[in-house]
Formats: structure tokens, C-alpha cells, sequence
């Protein structure tokens, strides 16, 4: 098993906050919105450096999305700003028309997505987010690890033309990923090289692939540990490659298990290359208030049960 | 003036025979607003909006125009046609399989004119603040013209946008709402009242004056009016009154023909009522 360390931990919507910064600096056709949580996306620094390109919309997330999309129509690059609850769920039929059926420029930038918002429960968690925006007809959904690949993807999608949901998280976690990446939409990045299993792993779950993989090789198994960061297009070539050396495969996802990375992956196995899967995702249910860590742990998102799936699977290949 | 009155009016004449000829041809669509609103999209592309008709989707020093009740996609349709956006042979390909002409307008086939889909209603306004918002950070001072539908106002988004629009003094922007009073499940006084529209945008911040849809004149001097109305600091809001149906007698003053087609013989009596003069495409 390949060794990743860290030496900070930070959100990945700071990664977000610094990735649009940057692509602010960049491009002067980028433009942000927000409704009434700027400090909560990190939006400060674009705000300080480009007060005219950033527009505070209020609490109004589907007067938001219009305006995103009516901008792109003068060459602007929105990125607009607020949970992943209101970035999808509340405003999913002015995304869907106004957006995606009328192809537009519109960077949906969603933080405190799955149930790692923590305290502020259900009402304010999402895990249907993923599901709901790959269903829409060429949507790019993204769901970066950590700081690094969160600020690397926002920069990425500025320079992209079509609608992107980018879809990042509320906690600090480890910073493992190379400060410097070049992110690549729609590109696996292989975490770690192995022949027993392939855990594929999005989103805050690649950090605990990484620590069940440890794990897994002190029982002798040895895991190949991909992470898919972006969920549409996936990239059906780096899986089957994978699944056709281990056998098996483990998806690790955030989000409910209907609709998700691992129903992606499934739908590309099972046409191409069936094989035996197990889920690790919430099972059809809200969340709750507690900490993140005891969210994770309760609804069996924890690299404990990451194990227990590879040991599980790795049973049923024939 | 570009045109006289009467050359606007004979221009509404045409557009109201392809209406009912193109919702005849495909047994649906929604003629009554269609109708009830010829004679704006006639004032609005023959006489008050600098527009080019070699259709970029930026339209870069244009105004633009957005059309937020996308259902009465027949009266733009035929609108465009006539001003030289694509032939007017392709209107008789109105909602039909692989036509580029969608029973709602859409960007999704390339028609030019069309620079966002609509139909879900209450979202052309936000689109169109977002498009005024766009021409200011480019320095461009063209105007960004809407239509909303009377009944569409019902649908909260239009109050979030307008709330938003006088606070951010997005002052070059010209919406007009189809004040018909009717909508699918009958007048909207029944319906869900919108009593008295003119305070309640006002109150908002909005600058709000009052037309008669129907009457060519007063459209066209009530948009021009409106234009010199820009750039203080409030959008405007123009309460335009229509009549559903306007031009066809059997179609006027009900909610009935609000997305109901013409059968054979009816198709005759309202064509008997409707001049061609520019010729049937």
C-alpha cells in the first residue's frame, strides 16, 4: 500500500473559495453569485479582489440560477454559490430548464453536501444531490477529496464550456493530494495499485478508502484504490481496466446508494463487465444533527465498513 | 418610425393568420395569447428593438428580448420568421417531430432568435436581470426587453426577481407583463387574484406604466416611452392590457382558447377575419 500522509487538514470548500480566486485572476469573464453565504462557501476573496463581478442575490436560489444563466448569455462564466440542498433539490427545475436543456455556462458550486454538515441536520444535509444532478442530460458532476483537488477542479470548470455541478463539503479533512495537480475532468485518478479488489471512492470517502486499504494489507489484502472524482463522464476505461484485474469492486460514495456513484458504476459493469459489488453509501434515508464523525460512523460511512465490504465481496468472486 | 401604423398592422395581420394556421396544423399550441399579443412582438421587432437578425447568441450591442410565458412560442415564431431570422416555410413544421420550431421555444435546436428555453414558467425574468447584468459589467448599453405572462406571476420566483432588480438598479431592462387576465382554469381574478399589480411592483421599486396592448399606436409610443424611462436607477415594468384572442371574435375575451386548436371550418371563420398581407408561408 502506497503511503499518503498529511500535515494539515482543511475543507474542501476553502478549496473551492482559493480555486475561485484563482480562476477570478485568471478569466475576467468570471463572475460569482451567492444567496446570503458568502462565508459559509469561502466567497471572500473573490468578493475583496472583484467586487464588481460578484453579485449577492439574497436568500432567492432560483432568482440565482436565472440570473447565472442569463449572464452567460453576455460570455459570463457564473459560478454560483450555496448548499448542495439548495443548489439542487430547491432549484432543480430552474437548472433544468434554464440551465442544462438551454446548454448554459453555469458552474453550480454546492458546499456542505452529504451528511458532513453535521450539527444542522437533515433539512440541511444532502444525499440525493449527485442522483438528482446526473440525471440531467449533459450535466459534468464533480465531487473533489480534498482542498487541493477541490481548488484545482474550480479552476478546471472555469475553463470548460457547459453546465458542471461541483459538489464539495463543510469539514476539515486531510490535504493528501498534490498541491500542484492538474485536474482533469472526467479523468479516474489511481490512488493506489492493487490486484484483490478495486475500492472506487468519491468525494470526503477517498481518505477513507486510503485508511481501509492500510488496513486491508495488514489482513493481506491488497486493495486497488481509484478515485473518481468526477461521477459524469465517468471514466468507464480506468474502471473496467481495474475490475478486469481484481474481480470485484467496492464503491465508496457520500451519498444514498440510489442514484449514485455506485449505481454509475454499476450500470457501466453490469453492461460491460459484470461483476460482483458492494455499496458503501447511506441506505434510503435522511440524515441527522450529530458531529460529522458520528454521522459517518451511525449511517456506515466509516473505513471499518469499507473493510468489511471488501471482505465481503472478495467472498463472492467465483 | 420604421414602418407607419398601418404597415405594423398589416405586419399583426399576417402573424395572426401563421398563429392559427400553425396551431390548425399541428391540432395544439396556444393560440389566445399568441393572438393577444401579436401586436407587441410586432411593435417590439419592427420598430422598437435594434436587433440584427444574422443571430449571434451574445448579440453584442443589440437589445434583447426574453420570453418568459414560452407557450405563446407561436406569435415568435411567426414574428422571427417575418423579420428575417429563418424562412417562413419552417412555421409549418410547428411542434413536430425534428422540427426546430419546440411547442416551446428552446435553444436545444439552434432556431435563431431564441437565446434560452422557456415553458416552465416564472423564470424569464431572473434570466433576463442576468442578461441586463452581463451588458453592464461589458459596458454594453443596450436594452433587455421580457414579456411575463399575467397568470405566470403567481409563480414566486418573479417576486424574488423583482425584488431584486430596483435593488441592484438594474435600469435597463424593459419587462411587460400580458395583462390578459385569463389562464388555464379561467379568469385569474378566480383563479388566484393579482389585484392591484401596479402598487404591488411599485411598491418593489419599480417605474410601472400602463398600455393598451392592442392598439398599435399606443404600444409602440408606450415601449418607446419606456426606453426614455431607463438608465434612473429603476427597471420598468410595462402593465401592457391585451385581450386573449385578439383579432379572431370567437377567440376573444375567454380562457377557452388558451391552448385549444381551431378545427377545419373554424380555421376559416378566423382567417376570413385576418388579411394576408405579407403571404402564407
Amino acid at each position: 500500500m502506497k503511503k499518503y500522509t498529511y500535515t494539515e487538514k482543511k475543507d474542501t470548500r476553502s478549496g473551492f473559495g482559493a480555486g475561485l480566486h484563482e480562476a477570478g485572476k485568471k478569466n475576467e469573464n468570471v463572475v460569482a453569485l451567492c444567496a446570503d453565504l458568502v462565508g459559509s462557501l469561502k466567497m471572500e476573496a473573490f468578493i475583496k479582489d472583484f467586487p464588481e463581478r460578484f453579485t449577492q442575490v439574497g436568500i432567492a436560489e432560483a432568482n440565482m440560477i436565472g440570473i447565472a444563466a442569463g449572464m452567460t448569455i453576455g460570455g459570463k462564466i457564473p459560478f454560483t454559490g450555496t448548499f448542495a440542498n439548495f443548489s439542487t433539490g430547491r432549484v432543480y427545475d430552474q437548472i433544468r430548464q434554464s440551465v442544462a436543456y438551454s446548454n448554459k455556462n453555469v458552474k453550480i458550486c454546492a458546499s456542505h453536501a452529504g451528511l458532513t454538515l453535521g450539527e444542522d441536520g437533515a433539512t440541511h444535509q444532502i444525499l440525493e444531490d449527485i442522483g438528482l444532478m446526473k440525471m440531467l442530460p449533459g450535466m459534468v458532476v464533480i465531487n473533489p477529496c480534498d482542498y487541493n483537488q477541490t481548488k484545482a477542479a474550480t479552476i478546471a470548470i472555469a475553463e470548460y464550456e457547459g453546465p458542471v455541478y461541483l459538489r464539495f463539503g463543510r469539514p476539515v479533512i486531510p490535504v493528501f493530494t498534490d498541491p500542484d495537480q492538474k485536474f482533469e475532468i472526467g479523468k479516474a485518478w489511481m490512488v493506489n495499485e492493487g490486484t484483490d479488489v478495486t475500492i472506487i471512492a468519491t468525494g470526503h470517502m477517498v481518505w477513507k478508502a486510503i485508511e481501509a486499504g492500510e488496513k486491508l494489507a495488514e489482513l493481506g489484502i491488497d486493495a486497488e484504490i481509484i478515485n473518481i472524482h468526477t461521477i459524469k463522464p465517468l471514466d468507464d476505461e480506468a474502471i473496467l481496466k481495474s475490475v478486469k484485474k481484481t474481480g470485484c469492486v467496492v464503491t465508496c460514495e457520500e451519498h444514498n446508494k440510489f442514484g449514485g456513484l455506485g449505481e454509475s458504476v454499476a450500470r457501466l459493469l453490469t453492461t460491460e463487465l459484470p461483476t460482483p459489488q458492494e455499496f458503501v453509501a447511506t441506505n434510503d434515508t435522511f440524515g441527522e444533527s450529530g458531529t460529522p464523525d458520528q454521522l459517518m460512523s451511525k449511517y456506515g460511512l466509516d473505513a471499518v465498513n469499507i473493510v468489511e465490504a471488501v471482505q465481503k465481496v472478495i467472498g463472492r468472486k467465483k | 418610425m420604421k414602418h407607419t401604423i398601418k404597415e405594423l398592422e398589416d405586419i399583426a395581420s399576417q402573424i395572426r393568420r401563421d398563429i392559427v394556421r400553425m396551431v390548425h396544423g399541428c391540432q395544439s399550441g396556444h393560440p389566445g395569447a399568441s393572438l393577444g399579443c401579436t401586436d407587441f412582438f410586432t411593435a417590439l421587432y419592427f420598430e422598437v428593438l435594434n436587433h440584427k437578425t444574422d443571430f449571434t447568441m451574445e448579440g453584442a450591442g443589440e437589445d434583447l428580448f426574453f420570453l418568459s410565458n414560452g407557450h405563446i412560442s407561436p406569435v415568435w415564431y411567426s414574428t422571427l420568421a417575418h423579420a428575417g431570422y429563418f424562412d417562413k416555410s419552417e412555421l409549418a413544421t410547428f411542434r413536430k417531430l425534428d422540427s426546430r420550431l419546440q411547442g416551446h421555444p428552446t435553444t436545444h435546436e439552434h432556431l435563431p432568435g431564441i437565446r434560452i428555453a422557456s415553458g416552465s414558467l416564472g423564470q424569464g425574468l431572473s434570466v433576463a436581470i442576468g442578461a441586463a447584468l452581463a451588458k453592464k459589467l461589458n459596458g454594453d448599453k443596450s436594452y433587455v426587453f421580457a414579456l411575463l405572462g399575467d397568470g405566470e406571476l403567481q409563480e414566486g420566483q418573479n417576486w424574488e426577481a423583482a425584488m431584486f432588480a430596483p435593488f441592484n438598479k438594474v435600469d435597463h431592462l424593459i419587462a411587460s407583463v400580458d395583462y390578459n387576465g385569463q389562464q388555464i382554469d379561467g379568469p385569474t381574478n378566480k383563479v388566484l387574484a393579482l389585484d392591484d399589480l401596479q402598487a404591488k411592483f411599485e411598491a418593489f421599486g419599480w417605474h410601472v406604466i400602463n398600455t393598451d396592448g392592442n392598439d398599435m399606436q399606443a404600444i409602440v409610443e408606450g415601449l418607446h416611452y419606456a426606453k426614455t424611462l431607463t438608465g434612473k436607477g429603476k427597471p420598468i415594468l410595462n402593465l401592457m392590457s391585451t385581450q386573449m384572442g385578439a383579432g379572431v371574435d370567437f377567440m376573444m375575451g375567454t380562457h377557452k382558447w388558451h391552448g385549444t386548436a381551431p378545427n377545419d371550418e373554424q380555421l376559416a371563420v378566423a382567417l376570413a377575419q385576418l388579411p394576408e398581407t405579407l403571404g402564407d408561408y
